[in-house]
């Protein structure tokens, strides 16, 4: 049988929305996959929504909002942006990042949008089903989506890319601006220490370990786990449950 | 409202066959039984029509006697419909909120013509998502704000003054802050007018005239905006006259700065002597000072080029009428303008071209990469027609400067927290379908300020910002969107207090309060829900667009999650 994907679709009320009811209006034809939730301004699409949306299956997910300079609120789609590009970098870590797109699109625009919804339906099919959905879904992506939830729904990602434009775009009161590279540098790292440090989280709530099943597990250098323990021992997220002759044991004390 | 909260729900689907355009496709009997095995719907029905009389009367019967408390339609657009779907829910006693639409039409017959059975499983996905949202919808109240019948006017010239004379005339306080010492804005550099052939200060004075008559209508020159709060319908405003505050409260701001002339300081030798620009010359004309005979007028002197790439829209027009003022008073002067292309829109422009013509006035186009080039007493220019260079010996050049934004209109804006465009002139929320209105409810734009604009288009728009102004001062009351955001008292523990969420929030909806907790101020939401997505705390609701809502919609879609 012909693998037809499961397609989601945030739209933003005033461009693309209305640019996929000017494609209906204009009869344009496109693939049956798509589903759309309607929101006001692709501002409004919370980072945890795709992760949300990728756990339950859902083969591919596109976020469309106005073009740049186009925003009904002014500026949401940019912030729209800013934390699409996170989703992505975290999805690149589950080989996920081809699952999602980000696409303006505007209320005069029918045929851009059944062009754009065609092409994103054909690179979704030729991606192949999610190993997530379907009967036996990858136990360990799972686990893995559930860290990428967690750690950007975390105060301390949510913080950065909250700030992005405002660290930046904009000047400080000293008149200096934070050069999008070395914001850039920052971001990345923050990414992946927040990633490993929730699958550390997920890996102890199942059972405690040690550093280095952690590191067999998670296929990390123990030294680097270790490194880790320590931050979350200092957040009162991990404790050393005990020590089984010289090694010690850790568990997460944050759920349970 | 904690016993809404936990009452039972009881939701209605109603499936539209649009005609043939959903049901020609589609087996809508059958979607609407469908509707029946999703959780919580009691009722489903489906309509030919469901918005002709029929259906609508359809609906409320079906609410009343099956004491439905949610309604769900499958049909259009949200775009186009919802509003008389809410209003046919809110007749049957239901709060309008109460009501979620889904697109079955314009997102999914229309456009999956040739698989009806693809057509069909979409539209049982997307029932089943609009059900499950509508499960979770909650009753809101529109938000009525006061609205105080008063318009501060920023800018005295002709938008300015002609659109507080109409606020005035309509009865509203008005207060017209300039600051300039004195009325007038462009008006008092300018000698006649066109396509009148009026003289600017007689124009001046009538309009002065008036204002000083008018009832209603105070001024502020010497002023300056200080600041701005509120939101439309109350704004409170501080402004400062001559190191003095004053401050005013009013319903509506009207901006109406117009623009700066551009002073051509590094281009084709200007010394405002025997090289002027067409303001300079206007003075000239005025005091009667013309000893030039040969007079040469270059266009386009500092727009349509890579710093500048508009067109001013008003040099073409100030030049032909200036030639023709000196041709009316001395026809044996020699004029030429040298234009790039010439703008002169309406029969009542064309004709000063056409009498510049008769007049003898030359015309000489020239091409951006040859610029004219003014040496000692000639202009040289080259010439495509002829293939050649051609000198034109002149005592006076004058150049067509286009307006340019004036220097304070950023500050402004950030005061009024609207949007300028690129060459900082104001932007306007839409440019054909709301042309005077700024995206901020309550702040609307006329005259340069927007775009370098004659006489009588400043006039036009100052009258026509005075009558959208009018449409808010007149009402004692507004409605603004219920759907915003808020911090539920549940939620009010989690804020940090981070204010990432002030700082993204492009309507300064959100503020500290003196208890240093984070407010939003629900007149000045428009619901965008950027702030929700950002919160580091994830405190923020927004309203008929909750997490939860949406989320319900991602589960209908996906499944139940499979962690
Ligand atoms: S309203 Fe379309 S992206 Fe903000």
């Amino acid at each position: 049988m012909n693998f037809e994907p499961k397609i989601l679709g945030f739209l933003c009320n005033w461009c693309s929305y209305a640019g996929a009811d000017l494609a209906g209006v204009s009869r344009i034809q496109y693939p049956p996959n798509i589903r759309v939730i309607r929101v006001m301004c692709s501002g409004r699409v919370d980072p945890e929504f795709i992760i949300q949306g990728f756990q339950t299956g859902i083969d591919g997910i596109i976020v469309m909002g106005c073009h740049p300079g186009d925003c009904h609120y002014l500026e949401g789609n940019y912030e729209a942006e800013m934390k699409y590009k996170m989703v992505q970098k975290f999805l690149k870590f589950i080989n996920f990042d081809n699952r999602v797109r980000l696409e303006w699109v505007s209320a005069s625009e029918g045929n851009r949008f059944a062009e754009i919804v065609t092409d994103f339906t054909r690179q979704i099919k030729e991606q192949g089903p999610s190993p997530v959905g379907g009967k036996s879904p990858d136990s360990m992506l799972l686990d893995k989506l559930n860290a990428i939830l967690l750690a950007i729904g975390s105060y301390r990602m949510r913080a950065l890319v909250g700030r992005e434009r405002i660290i930046t775009e904009f000047e400080n009161v000293y008149g200096e601006k934070v050069p999008l590279e070395k914001f850039d540098d920052i971001f990345d790292t923050a990414i992946r220490d927040e990633y490993l440090r929730h699958q550390i989280l997920i890996s102890l709530s199942n059972d405690p370990k040690s550093v280095k099943d952690l590191a067999i597990e998670l296929e990390t250098d123990p030294s680097v786990i270790l490194k880790n323990i320590l931050v979350l021992k200092n957040r009162s997220q991990v404790n050393m449950e005990k020590i089984v002759g010289v090694t010690p044991i850790y568990t997460n004390i944050m759920e349970g | 409202m904690p016993d809404k909260i936990s009452e039972e729900k009881k939701i209605g689907v109603f499936v539209c066959h649009c005609g043939t355009n959903i049901g020609g496709l589609v087996d809508c009997e059958k979607l609407a039984e469908y509707s029946k095995t999703l959780p919580n719907v009691k009722y489903s029905e489906h309509n030919l029509y469901t918005c002709s009389e029929t259906g609508l009367a359809a609906i409320k019967k079906a609410v009343q006697e099956n004491d439905l408390n949610r309604v769900v339609v499958a049909s259009c657009t949200p775009r186009t419909h919802e509003p008389l779907f809410r209003e046919c829910i809110e007749e049957a006693g239901l709060n309008p909120y109460l009501f979620n639409f889904v697109n079955i039409r314009d997102q999914c017959t229309w456009v999956h013509m040739k698989d009806p059975e693809a057509a069909y499983e979409k539209s049982k996905d997307l029932i089943r998502m609009g059900v499950s949202k509508a499960e979770k919808l909650e009753e809101l109240e529109k938000i009525i704000v006061e609205v105080n019948p008063s318009a501060m006017v920023i800018g005295g010239g002709v938008s300015g003054i002609n659109c507080a004379l109409s606020l005035n005339n309509q009865g509203f306080k008005t207060f017209l802050v300039e600051k300039d010492k004195e009325l007038g804005g462009r008006l008092k550099e300018l000698y006649q007018v066109f396509p009148s052939d009026k003289q600017a200060s007689e124009l001046l004075n009538e309009l002065v005239a008036k204002v000083k008559e008018a009832k209603n209508l105070t001024v502020y020159t010497s002023s300056k905006l200080k600041s701005v709060n509120g939101f439309i319908g109350n704004y409170e405003i501080e402004i400062e006259q001559r190191n003095h505050n004053v401050n005013l409260n009013v319903g509506v701001i009207v901006v109406a700065v117009g623009a700066t002339s551009y002073k051509p300081l590094s281009l084709f030798n200007y010394n405002s002597k025997n090289i002027i620009t067409q303001l300079e010359l206007e003075n000239k004309l005025r005091d009667n000072q013309i000893e030039a005979n040969d007079i040469v007028m270059i266009q386009c002197v500092g727009s349509r080029n890579a710093d500048r790439e508009y067109c001013s829209s008003i040099c073409c027009m100030t030049a032909l009428k200036n030639a023709l003022i000196i041709k009316k008073r001395e026809p044996n002067r020699n004029i030429s303008i040298l234009f790039r292309d010439l703008y002169t829109p309406g029969t009542i422009y064309e004709e000063y071209y056409r009498k510049a013509r008769e007049a003898g006035v030359l015309f000489i186009k020239y091409t951006p990469d040859k610029q004219p080039i003014i040496d000692k007493s000639v202009v040289k220019v080259y010439n495509q027609y002829i293939n050649s260079e051609i000198s034109i010996p002149f005592d006076l050049v004058v150049l067509a400067t286009p307006l340019i934004a004036n220097n304070d209109n950023r500050e402004l804006a950030q005061l009024l927290k609207v949007p300028l465009e690129e060459n900082k002139f104001f932007l306007e929320a839409h440019v054909k379908l709301r042309p005077i209105d700024f995206a901020t409810d309550g702040v609307y734009i006329c005259g340069s300020a927007k775009w370098p604009a004659d006489i009588s288009e400043s006039t036009t728009q100052g009258l026509a910002a005075a009558s959208r102004a009018g449409t808010i001062l007149s009402h004692k009351t507004i409605e603004v969107e219920g759907a915003t955001a808020y911090i539920p008292d549940w939620n009010k523990d989690l804020c940090k207090g981070c204010e990432v969420c002030i700082k993204i929030c492009p309507y300064n909806a959100i503020v500290k309060d003196e208890n240093n907790e984070i407010q939003i101020i629900q007149a000045l939401c428009k619901g965008c829900g950027t702030c929700a997505s950002t919160c580091t705390k994830k405190a923020i609701v927004i309203r008929h667009f909750t997490n939860e809502q949406i989320i319900s919609e991602i589960l209908a879609f996906g499944g139940e999650k499979v962690a």
